[in-house]
């Protein structure tokens, strides 16, 4: 768990951390539909050109990034052996059955892999250089629009903030119970699968019972607090969109337009 | 048979950005059959600290060695169950790890997870539910009915029913009105005394420990910074604030009374008795000297 970099917030003061979210969640996704669109090595190298630079301007070590999403690799190496293996058309390299390896079937898997490794880099980088509470904002302020269809976009909101905000609360519980019932003699993570499963029971109905009294002590203090049903509220932090957030946002614009002509 | 720690080092998350020293270089050894009390500022490292007495956590560089058998970074995970039956835990607000159907079903939840025959469990879940002060009435119902105070009991009664030779208490009192910190308090003197256990007790409760403890251990940033007994560890009071610690309250009162020309020759009183006897030599004194 300590090793896993994925969805965690890493502070600093560089030009990715100080962008303002919306800028950042539009380009990531903007830039995950472009992982799409390559299909060419030139396209694969402009795509990668742009995430490596990104990366690079926010600070965070590129080494460390590697190492942070390590424990993906697994998931790459089984999708690309599927791939490999089932993937049809081209030349025929060899074959038993009805498993084969053909040239399209490779192409295909160094593909997948690259556009695995883009879009897990590229989200990787936004949940290291941007505070939960910050996405939560921006998603927010973009799904605003979907009000005029009677979308709750403030109740998700809520939820979302409220949600983000007791992940790390809920982890600490959970290792505390965790170690209470080691100290009590259970033994986490050894035996049969009967056996690991029986010991998710003193783990799973402590954390289910402390956050059901956590939500209604929090209703409770909410109301307290005048806190009604979200309407007319103002909002304590505001987004402010920059001039940094327009460049980015427009180099990531030319770079799409720029791959849009150098894909086949 | 003790706990002793050499040179222990420990860090969170290692080798990572959020690598985080919590305990540096601690040498220290608690006798068996003694009452430590483990004190510091919040985030002293005292409850990472304890939890390295039961291998919860191990330790990054050093060893600690527990009734002879040694804990290292390396040691494995396997076989810790024979050491965690020994040295007993109950962790703050302890209340949280209550989940069976029944009381009797959770005290007798430890033991069984330690080997203990079934019959032997409930016999102990029985006995161990009446010596924390609660009815035996409750030993059918849910956990989650009771108040807070009982649950505590409940729990602290799970932990004991393992019989530990060694017990470690995170702030058991915290969150307790003064009655149930009392009774708690009580209870803890009492395994102390009659069951002659190791108690390890970590606590902001200046009065529990000056009360109760023969061994201060002084937490700070992570480092041992005194071991003694209550009487030198609270003798010197510039020391004490510069480390963010306070007196025991009878103590405070008798610095007022000092300050007002009263004079204690010995040392400063540390609980209502030591105080009181002082009290009564000194108008004593005062008394026959007025007669003679």
């Amino acid at each position: 768990m300590d090793k896993f970099i994925f969805g965690r917030f890493i502070p600093g003061e560089s030009w990715v951390h100080k962008m303002d979210p919306r800028a950042k969640l539009l380009i990531s996704f903007f830039f995950i539909l472009l992982v799409f669109f390559a299909n060419n090595v030139m396209s694969y190298v402009l795509v990668f050109a742009v995430l490596i630079s990104s990366i690079l301007l926010s600070g965070v070590s590129l080494g460390f990034f590697i190492k942070g999403i390590r424990p993906l690799l697994w998931l790459m190496v089984f999708t690309v052996i599927i791939q490999i293996l089932f993937g049809a058309g081209g030349h025929v390299y060899w074959s038993w059955g009805w498993i084969s390896i053909t040239q399209q079937g490779v192409i295909s898997a160094v593909y997948i892999l690259l556009r695995f490794l883009a879009i897990i880099m590229m989200s990787t980088l936004l949940t290291l250089t941007t505070q939960p509470l910050q996405i939560a904002d921006g998603v927010e302020e973009l799904l605003k629009p979907l009000k005029k269809i009677h979308f709750p976009v403030e109740t998700l909101a809520l939820m979302l903030s409220l949600a983000l905000r007791f992940v790390p609360t809920l982890m600490d519980e959970a290792t505390k119970i965790m170690d209470a019932q080691r100290a009590r003699g259970v033994d986490f993570g050894s035996g049969g699968v009967k056996q690991q499963v029986k010991t998710v029971v003193p783990l799973l109905i402590p954390l289910f019972v402390s956050a059901f009294n956590r939500a209604s002590d929090i209703a409770i203090a909410m109301e307290a607090r005048g806190y009604k049903d979200g309407l007319n509220r103002t909002k304590y932090r505001e987004l402010r969109w920059r001039k940094q957030d327009s460049i980015s946002g427009l180099i990531y614009v030319v770079a799409g337009v720029v791959l849009l002509f150098i894909r086949n | 048979m003790s706990i002793t720690f050499n040179k222990v080092n420990y860090f969170y998350q290692m080798n990572s950005p959020f690598q985080h020293q919590a305990l540096h270089d601690i040498n220290l050894e608690i006798k068996d059959h003694s009452f430590t009390a483990i004190i510091g500022h919040t985030g002293s490292g005292k409850s990472t600290l304890v939890q390295q007495m039961n291998a919860l956590l191990k330790p990054s560089t050093g060893f600690i060695d527990v009734d002879g058998r040694q804990i290292t970074a390396d040691t494995s995970n396997k076989n810790l169950k024979v050491l965690r039956q020994h040295v007993g835990m109950v962790f703050q607000f302890p209340e949280n790890q209550l989940f069976e159907e029944t009381v009797k079903k959770d005290v007798m939840f430890g033991p069984l997870n330690f080997g203990m025959g079934e019959a032997k469990a409930e016999a102990q879940a029985i006995k161990l539910v009446k010596e924390v002060g609660l009815d035996s009435d409750i030993l059918e119902r849910s956990p989650f009915e009771l108040s807070g105070g009982q649950m505590r009991r409940v729990a602290i009664a799970g932990v004991l029913a393992s019989d530990p030779q060694t017990l470690i208490l995170d702030e058991p009192t915290a969150g307790l009105d003064p009655r149930g910190r009392n009774e708690i308090m009580e209870l803890v003197q009492k395994l102390h005394q009659e069951q002659g256990k190791t108690i390890i007790l970590v606590t902001h409760q200046m009065e529990d420990v000056a009360k109760y403890a023969d061994q201060v251990i002084v937490m700070d940033e992570g480092q041992v910074e005194k071991i003694g007994s209550p009487q030198e560890v609270f003798s010197n009071i510039e020391w004490l604030q510069k480390h963010h610690l306070e007196l025991p309250q009878t103590t405070q009162f008798a610095i007022s009374m000092q300050k007002k020309g009263f004079s204690f020759p010995d040392h400063l009183p540390l609980n209502e008795d030591e105080l009181a006897i002082e009290l009564a030599k000194q108008i004593d004194v005062e008394g026959s000297g007025e007669l003679g």
